[in-house]
């Protein structure tokens, strides 16, 4: 039980979750929920491996910590933007948000 | 002497620059106009206080036991390349340079009253007026260079200012192109005097004149005997630093820019095409002159072009139908007079009269030439043409510009009172001095001078009245601000030639005592008034004299109007040869090779993104896919190869 | 040797994290993801508490559990009518991600069961980093304190609110 395997295989399960729904999903909230589990996934990393590598150090934590504030604003921006698009469309699947193309 | 005034005398006309460079836009005529002058006046004011101060002082660090020093105000370290390689930029106070402290702030703020009425109601006014402080700046600066290297770089901002105005009248085709030619010929000069600096630097491992002409024999024994093609390295280096004199002084075969220089604005011509910028070579020379001495070839060298030049210029200035062309002929014979006189100088004649004369001929020459450009310019503005063919009997009509371009003439002539006698005859002196056949040559040409100024003159003033009436108004004497400098002018030329000269300026500062030598004087006196007799004769009535003469020699007066085909050759060569020769095949080169190699790369880049921009479907689930394969692609090569 | 409470510990965090994760991604219902996800992100922190990174633990459930979540639900209700489903997905679509994502977990799961399974196999002791040593790491500026990332997050948190507010805003 005390193996780093053991807290890294549920960050793995969970990061894939991520792959499936961000792969699968059309709304586009759905999607940056996958997205947010992906990102916490690797925080999981962050933190596991500074716990077992460097116990007496904080780096680790500190880049999850700042991961943490970048995901924050990174949704608040992508929420902004989607609702901007659900206002013009009226909708928010992917499907239709095709317009940035060549 | 505090540093305070000789960096106000530069720094005034800088800012005036800028000041009307920048905000010039905004101004009214008047208010540019008006700080234009100021500026140039308090500088007038402070150059004055400067010579006199160094000239009458009796300061130790000026003149000791009757020799005087060069006196270095200021030198600041400008540009550190290495411990060696400084540039610096400073005020050095000689006798020539406190001399050149007179003549440019004089010249340069007549032409700034004088454009006040000349070119009233131009457009760019401001501009003008920014360009001429530009210039201002650029040549006090050149001549107060306490290193060669300063030198050189306001040496290229004359050019540049020269540049500037002769092309002022951008709108016309022929100005444009007057203007880019005095440009590359004088820059194309100026290679030679920037190669002639280093190679000079690189042996004595210094820019400072102070050093290299304090004791010129440390100058030639450091080259340490090196030759190249026959010379010595130090002939090489002088000759090369006069090539960027000739340029700059217009010395054949570098002087074809000047006469179409003369497509500026004519107080422009006045201030730099006649009486300052152009007198930088021989102000170069003079400044270097104890390496001269070191160099015999380089002064016999100085000698040859400056007669050759003195005889071409005068020889086609009595052929020429546009006024200021003839003065521009006659300012590259005037100038050529100096060259020879430095050229002719030896300390084992007359303690080098040659150098002496040269400088007073210098400073008389800016004079007298000035005010007969500006006279000129008065001219034109009075009969709305270029050409004397337009002019004639105008000696009634504008009695002021009359009275005191006849005093500019009999001063460029030669006879006495006027300054330019004075003068002539001490470069005669020095001529004769030196050798016979050179104060022979010139005598003739100084008799040909006399003769060409008085054809002019004849020509504008006397010949036949053509009809004036199709003028909306009369030809007239020009406003006060144009009549002002000319008047002061002629007085000036009047009375310069009763400076003693000899006091003030001589190559090792030593006070030399000018005698007239009674038999040159009388002999050039004489000559000079045959040639006006001649010309007196020939055109004070219309007759049929000139056409006849003409008619005697037309292979030689065609050639002489065509300035003997030298902007022929020059097109000639640049044309024919270097364009085709050169020029073509590496156009050819350019646009098919680099050019092709350029337009191959665009057009694989162009195809490769057409073929592969579907991939960018704007589905954004789709690029997840390419990305999650390129990932695990990595992520599987990096865990089984580094197992 | 672990004491059975933690061990007890430990699968229920590391079960609650793979269930709520899978039902996140699976579940039709919008705001029933939304609500997963919360579930999941307080089984982070609680992994977090045992790892005895007090501080993180408590700052995700702060940030993420407090605020992100909020902030979806909150689009969440904007964006959807109450009571939609999301539209069942073609099996083919399906397939495609479940086989991408399995690909992920098994090559991921490779290469970390082939170089971590045999080591760190124990848990390193660790007293629970102090608030002062957290607090002078994050603000100094001395080597490997990280004052100018934090100035750096904060002008990036601002450009956020006001790029939100501007892209947001009715026009």
């Amino acid at each position: 039980m005390g193996t780093i395997i053991w807290y890294l295989i549920p960050a793995l399960v969970m990061f894939c979750c991520g792959v499936y729904g961000f792969m699968t999903r059309r709304n586009m909230i759905a999607m940056l929920i996958s997205l947010e589990l992906m990102l916490n996934a690797v925080d999981i990393n962050f933190v596991v491996f500074n716990r077992y590598l460097y116990p007496g150090q904080l780096d680790g934590m500190m880049f999850t910590l700042f991961a943490i504030a970048i995901a924050a604003a990174e949704t608040a921006l992508a929420i902004a933007i989607i609702i901007n698009i659900y206002r013009s469309a009226k909708n928010i699947d992917v499907r239709d948000v095709t317009r940035m193309k060549f | 002497m505090d540093f305070i005034i000789p960096l106000l005398i530069l720094a005034i006309p800088l800012f005036n620059f800028l000041l009307l460079g920048i905000g010039g836009v905004k101004m009214s005529h008047r208010l540019a106009g008006t700080i234009g002058c100021i500026g140039m006046g308090t500088v007038l004011v402070l150059s004055y206080y400067t010579a006199f101060n160094y000239f009458f002082s009796g300061n130790e660090a000026f003149i000791i036991d009757g020799v005087r020093k060069a006196a270095t105000i200021f030198n600041v370290t400008w540009l550190e390349f290495t411990k060696n390689l400084v540039i610096k930029l400073g005020f050095l106070l000689d006798p020539i340079s406190a001399m050149m402290l007179i003549v440019i702030p004089t010249i340069s703020f007549m032409v700034h009253v004088y454009s006040l009425g000349y070119m009233k109601d131009e457009k760019g006014f401001q501009r003008y007026y920014a360009f001429l402080s530009l210039f201002s700046f650029s040549m006090l600066g050149l001549v107060v260079a306490t290193n060669i290297f300063q030198m050189y770089i306001f040496w290229e901002l004359v050019g540049a200012s020269s540049y500037l105005l002769i092309g002022f009248f951008y709108t016309l085709p022929s100005a444009v192109s007057a203007s880019k030619k005095a440009f590359i010929v004088t820059r194309f000069a100026d290679l030679g005097f920037l190669i002639g600096i280093l190679i000079l630097s690189f042996y004595t491992q210094t820019f400072n004149f102070a050093d290299l002409t304090n004791n010129p024999q440390n100058v030639l024994l450091s080259t340490g005997g090196a030759t190249f093609l026959g010379g010595s390295v130090l002939t090489w280096a002088l000759v090369l630093i006069f090539t960027g004199g000739m340029g700059k002084s217009a010395m054949m075969p570098l002087h074809i820019w000047l006469p179409d220089a003369m497509e500026g604005p004519t107080p422009v011509s006045a201030l730099i095409h006649a009486a300052t910028m152009v007198v930088a070579g021989v102000y170069l020379v003079a400044r270097m002159f104890p390496l001269y001495l070191m160099e015999e070839f380089a002064l016999q060298f100085i000698t040859v072009v400056g007669a050759i030049t003195a005889l071409y210029a005068a020889i086609v200035a009595c052929t020429q139908i546009d006024i200021k062309r003839v003065l521009a002929f006659s300012t590259i014979s005037q100038i050529a007079f100096m060259m020879v006189s430095l050229g002719v100088a030896r300390p084992e004649h007359h303690e080098a009269l040659g150098y002496m004369a040269s400088m007073f001929h210098l400073f008389t020459h800016a004079m007298f030439k000035a005010l007969l450009f500006l006279g000129a310019g008065a001219l034109i503005h009075a009969v709305h043409s270029n050409n004397y063919t337009a002019m004639g009997g105008l000696r009634k009509y504008m009695p002021i510009t009359h009275w005191t371009f006849l005093i500019g003439c009999l001063a460029i002539a030669g006879i006495p009172p006027f300054s330019g006698f004075f003068s002539k005859d001490e470069i005669l002196s020095a001529c004769y001095s030196q050798s016979m056949f050179w104060g022979v040559w010139m005598s003739i040409v100084a008799g040909m001078t006399a003769f060409y100024m008085f054809r002019l003159y004849f020509l504008i003033f006397w010949w036949d009245t053509p009809d004036y009436s199709h003028h909306h108004h009369k030809p007239h004497d020009p406003k006060f601000a144009m009549s002002f400098p000319l008047l002061f002018l002629a007085t000036v030329s009047v009375f310069a030639g009763f400076i003693p000269f000899g006091e003030f300026v001589t190559w090792n500062g030593h006070e030399y005592t000018i005698h007239l030598n009674t038999v040159i004087a009388v002999t050039s006196v004489v000559i000079a008034l045959l040639g006006i007799g001649a010309a007196y004769v020939m055109y004070s009535k219309k007759n049929e004299w000139p056409a006849r003469l003409a008619g005697l020699v037309p292979w030689l007066w065609t050639a002489a109007h065509h300035r003997f085909y030298w902007d022929e050759i020059y097109l000639f060569i640049t044309h024919k040869i270097i364009f085709n020769g050169i020029c073509r095949p590496i156009a050819w080169f350019d646009r098919h090779i680099i050019d092709g190699t350029m337009d191959g790369f665009a057009y694989i880049t162009n195809k490769a993104s057409v073929a592969i921009k579907g991939f960018q479907s704007g589905k954004v689930q789709m690029y997840v896919w390419w990305y999650l394969i390129g990932a695990l692609l990595l992520g599987a090569i990096t865990a089984v190869c580094w197992m | 040797m672990e004491s059975v409470g933690s061990i007890i510990m430990y699968w229920i965090i590391a079960l609650s994290i793979v269930i709520f994760s899978v039902l996140t991604v699976t579940t039709r219902k919008i705001l029933r993801a939304a609500t997963y996800l919360l579930f999941t992100l307080f089984a982070t922190a609680a992994l977090y508490f045992k790892l005895d990174y007090e501080f993180l633990g408590a700052v995700q459930i702060a940030v993420y559990a407090g605020g992100i979540v909020v902030l979806f639900v909150f689009s969440i209700l904007l964006t959807t009518h109450p009571g939609d489903n999301s539209e069942k997905l073609a099996s083919r679509k399906r397939l495609l991600g479940f086989s991408a994502a399995l690909v992920t977990l098994v090559v991921t799961g490779y290469a970390l069961i082939s170089r971590c399974a045999n080591v760190f196999t124990r848990l390193p002791e660790m007293s629970t980093p102090d608030m002062s040593r957290i607090g002078e790491v994050l603000m100094g500026t001395g080597y490997g304190e990280l004052l100018l990332p934090f100035e750096a997050i904060s002008v990036l948190l601002l450009a956020c609110i006001i790029g939100g507010v501007v892209v947001a805003r009715k026009r």
